[in-house]
C-alpha cells in the first residue's frame, strides 16, 4: 500500500471520524458522502458533518484468527470482532489485551490506538484502532444503526410453500 | 424478452493444474461447450469471460480477447467482455449471457469463467481474494475471508443454537458428493470429527471448512429457445437469472447471519420463473465457508431461518433427499477456481436436468438453482434452470 492511501484515511483509522446526516440524525463510519437512509438521497448530499466516535460499543460477533492476514503473522492468534459502537455503527477490528478465551458476545469495549502492521522491514508502518475491554462504559448502543433502511424485499426469506422446515 | 436455452456446456478438471495455463484451460472449456451444443463457431455472436482476477494471479488483464484468439476464434472479431465481481464473477458472466440473448441483441453465445490461482503461492492467493470482502475497512485491521465468515458462524451459533458439527457436516457431505465427481479437486471422504478436529483457521472454522484454491474453468453455451431443438433433445431453459448487491463490508448489513442479496436474487429468480423453493430438486449454492452452505439454504429459501443446522443433520440435503445440495461437491470438493465456480454451477445443474450425471444423477431433477456469492455477500447472483419435455 502506498504512503498515501494509508495516509489520507487518518482521521478515520486514528479518531474514529466519522459522519453524521444533519438530515435524518444517522451516524456512520467511516464517513459518506451521500446517506444511505434518507428516503431522497440527493437530500442529504452535502448535508453530512464531521461526527467522532467515542470509541464505546460492545462486540457482535468475533472470531479467533490463526491463519492471519498479511502483515499479522507475528499476531496470532488474535482476536478478530465486529464491534457495535454506542452511537450505532459497526466496525471490524481486533480485540487485544484480553485472553482470547475471555471475549464473549456482549463484552464491552474501547477502542484504544495501537499498531496494526507493518509493511516489511523498510516498509510503512500502519496505525489505527484496536479495542480493549472495558467495563465502565455505562448503557447499551443508544444511537441509530448504520443499516438502517430495509429494502422491502429482504423483510421475509422466499421460504417456500410446503418444502419450508 | 426472449426465453434463453443452455445449448452446451463443459468444464475442465478443477484443481492444482501446474501444467497448464491459463489460456489452455479457458480454451478446452469453452470449446467442449461448443462441441456439446454441436454450434460452429461461425454463428456465434459474443463471448463473456467470468474471472476475479487474472491481473493480481498471472499479470495479465484484457483475457477476454486473448482467449477469443487462441480459441481461433480471433478473425471473427467477435465481442469479447471480461466480468468481475469476486466469487460471484462467473453467474455474473453468465447473467450478461442471458442479457445478450434474451434482449435479442445476439443469438448465440459462449459464457465462460475461469481462474488460475495456483500460480501464486497460498499467502499471495489469500491476499488477493481477500480483496473482494472491503479493502480498507475490513483486511487492513487483520480481517481475512475465513475470519469474516467465521464471524457470522459464532453469530449464527449464538442466535440460533446451530453447532459446530452442523458446518461441519456440509464438508463432510461435500467430500462424500465429490467422491462420484471426476471433475473434483478432492476426491476423499471425510469424517466428522477429522473436520471438527482440524487445524484452526479462523474459530470456530477449521482448515476442513474452507474451500481450496483451485485452477479451473468451465463454459456454456446459450441460444434462442425457439431454436434450441435445432440442437439439442434436451434444451435446458434458463428460467431466471437475477443478480442482487449490498454492502462490502460484513459489519454494514443489516443482519450479520443473513445474506440479504442473496434473499433479494432468489425472491426475484423465483418471481421471475413463477416458480417457489419446493418447485426446486437440485441446487448447487456457496460452500467456500461451511457455515456460508447453511445460511445460503436459509436465504434462499430452502428452510427456515436459523433451523438449517438440525435440517443438514438430519439429511435433508443429502444427494436424492428433499432438495439435493451440491451433488458436484460444491466449492469444498470439487474445487474453488473463484470466476469459474458460477459457470461451473451451471453446468452441473444442466447435467443433472439431462440426467447426465451419472453416478451423482438424482432421479426426477426436472427444476435447478445455481447460487454464486462474491466476498461475504456484496453481490450474490441467482439462476433457475428447467427441463424442457
Amino acid at each position: 500500500m502506498t504512503i498515501a492511501r494509508f495516509w489520507r484515511e487518518t482521521p478515520q483509522r486514528y479518531n474514529l471520524g466519522g459522519a453524521k446526516c444533519t438530515v435524518c440524525q444517522t451516524v456512520y463510519f467511516p464517513p459518506r458522502s451521500v446517506c444511505p437512509s434518507c428516503a431522497q438521497h440527493r437530500q442529504s448530499l452535502g448535508r453530512l458533518e464531521p461526527f467522532h466516535l467515542s470509541g464505546e460499543g460492545e462486540v457482535v460477533t468475533f472470531s479467533v484468527v490463526h491463519d492471519a492476514a498479511e502483515g499479522f503473522e507475528m499476531q496470532v492468534p488474535y482476536v478478530l470482532a465486529i464491534v457495535r459502537t454506542k452511537e450505532g455503527p459497526q466496525l471490524t477490528g481486533q480485540v487485544v489485551d484480553v485472553d482470547p478465551s475471555e471475549v464473549k458476545i456482549g463484552l464491552r469495549v474501547r477502542a484504544t490506538f495501537r499498531k496494526l502492521r507493518e509493511e516489511g522491514k523498510a516498509g510503512v508502518i500502519h496505525y489505527g484502532y484496536k479495542f480493549t475491554p472495558a467495563d465502565e462504559w455505562d448503557g447499551r448502543p443508544d444511537g441509530r444503526s448504520t443499516p438502517a433502511p430495509v429494502a422491502s424485499e429482504v423483510q421475509s426469506a422466499p421460504v417456500g410453500g410446503s418444502a419450508s422446515a | 424478452m426472449r426465453e434463453v436455452a443452455i445449448l452446451g456446456v463443459g468444464m475442465t478438471k478443477f484443481g492444482e493444474l501446474w501444467d497448464r495455463s491459463f489460456r489452455e484451460i479457458g480454451i478446452e472449456a469453452g470449446f467442449q461447450a461448443l462441441v456439446d451444443a454441436k454450434l460452429s463457431s461461425g454463428d456465434l455472436g459474443a463471448l463473456y469471460l467470468g474471472n476475479m482476477a487474472s491481473g493480481s494471479l498471472i499479470a495479465q488483464e484484457h483475457i477476454a480477447p486473448l482467449i477469443l484468439d487462441y480459441s481461433g476464434l480471433g478473425a471473427h472479431h467477435l465481442a469479447a467482455v471480461r466480468v468481475e465481481g469476486g466469487g460471484a464473477s462467473g453467474a455474473l458472466a453468465l447473467h450478461e449471457g442471458w442479457l445478450a440473448v434474451a434482449s435479442g441483441a445476439h443469438d448465440f453465445v459462449v459464457v465462460g469463467g475461469a481462474e488460475k490461482l495456483t500460480d501464486v503461492p497460498d499467502v499471495e492467493a489469500s491476499r488477493i481474494t481477500g480483496g473482494t470482502a472491503d479493502h480498507e475497512w475490513e483486511a487492513v485491521f487483520g480481517a481475512t475471508l475465513p475470519g469474516l465468515w467465521a464471524m457470522v458462524a459464532r453469530r449464527h451459533m449464538h442466535d440460533y443454537g446451530t453447532t459446530r458439527e452442523a458446518f461441519g457436516q456440509v464438508a463432510v457431505q461435500m467430500h462424500e458428493n465429490g467422491s462420484k465427481n471426476p471433475n473434483a479437486h478432492y476426491r476423499n471422504r471425510l469424517t466428522l470429527e477429522a473436520v471438527t478436529h482440524a487445524t484452526p483457521v479462523a474459530e470456530p472454522l477449521g482448515m476442513l471448512d474452507c474451500a481450496p484454491f483451485s485452477d479451473g474453468a468451465a463454459a456454456v453455451v446459450l441460444g434462442p429457445m425457439e431454436r434450441a431443438r435445432k440442437f439439442t433433445d434436451t434444451p435446458i431453459r434458463l428460467a431466471a437469472s437475477q443478480v442482487a448487491c449490498d454492502s462490502m463490508a460484513l459489519h454494514h448489513r443489516r443482519d450479520l447471519t443473513t445474506v440479504d442479496s442473496t434473499v433479494v436474487a432468489a425472491k426475484r429468480a423465483f418471481a421471475q420463473a413463477r416458480r417457489a423453493p419446493s418447485d426446486v430438486q437440485v441446487v448447487e449454492l456457496n460452500d467456500a465457508y461451511t457455515i456460508g452452505a447453511l445460511v445460503a439454504l436459509e436465504d434462499l429459501g430452502f428452510v427456515e431461518k436459523g433451523k438449517s443446522g438440525p435440517a443438514f443433520l438430519a439429511g435433508e440435503f443429502a444427494r436424492g433427499a428433499r432438495v439435493s445440495m451440491n451433488t458436484s461437491g460444491g466449492l469444498k470438493a470439487q474445487g474453488q477456481p473463484f470466476g469459474a465456480v458460477g459457470v461451473a454451477q451451471a453446468v452441473e445443474i444442466v447435467r443433472q436436468l439431462r440426467g447426465e450425471a451419472k453416478e451423482r444423477q438424482v432421479s426426477g431433477a426436472n427444476l435447478g438453482l445455481a447460487h454464486n456469492l462474491g466476498g461475504t455477500g456484496g453481490t450474490s447472483v441467482v439462476h433457475l434452470m428447467e427441463r424442457v419435455n
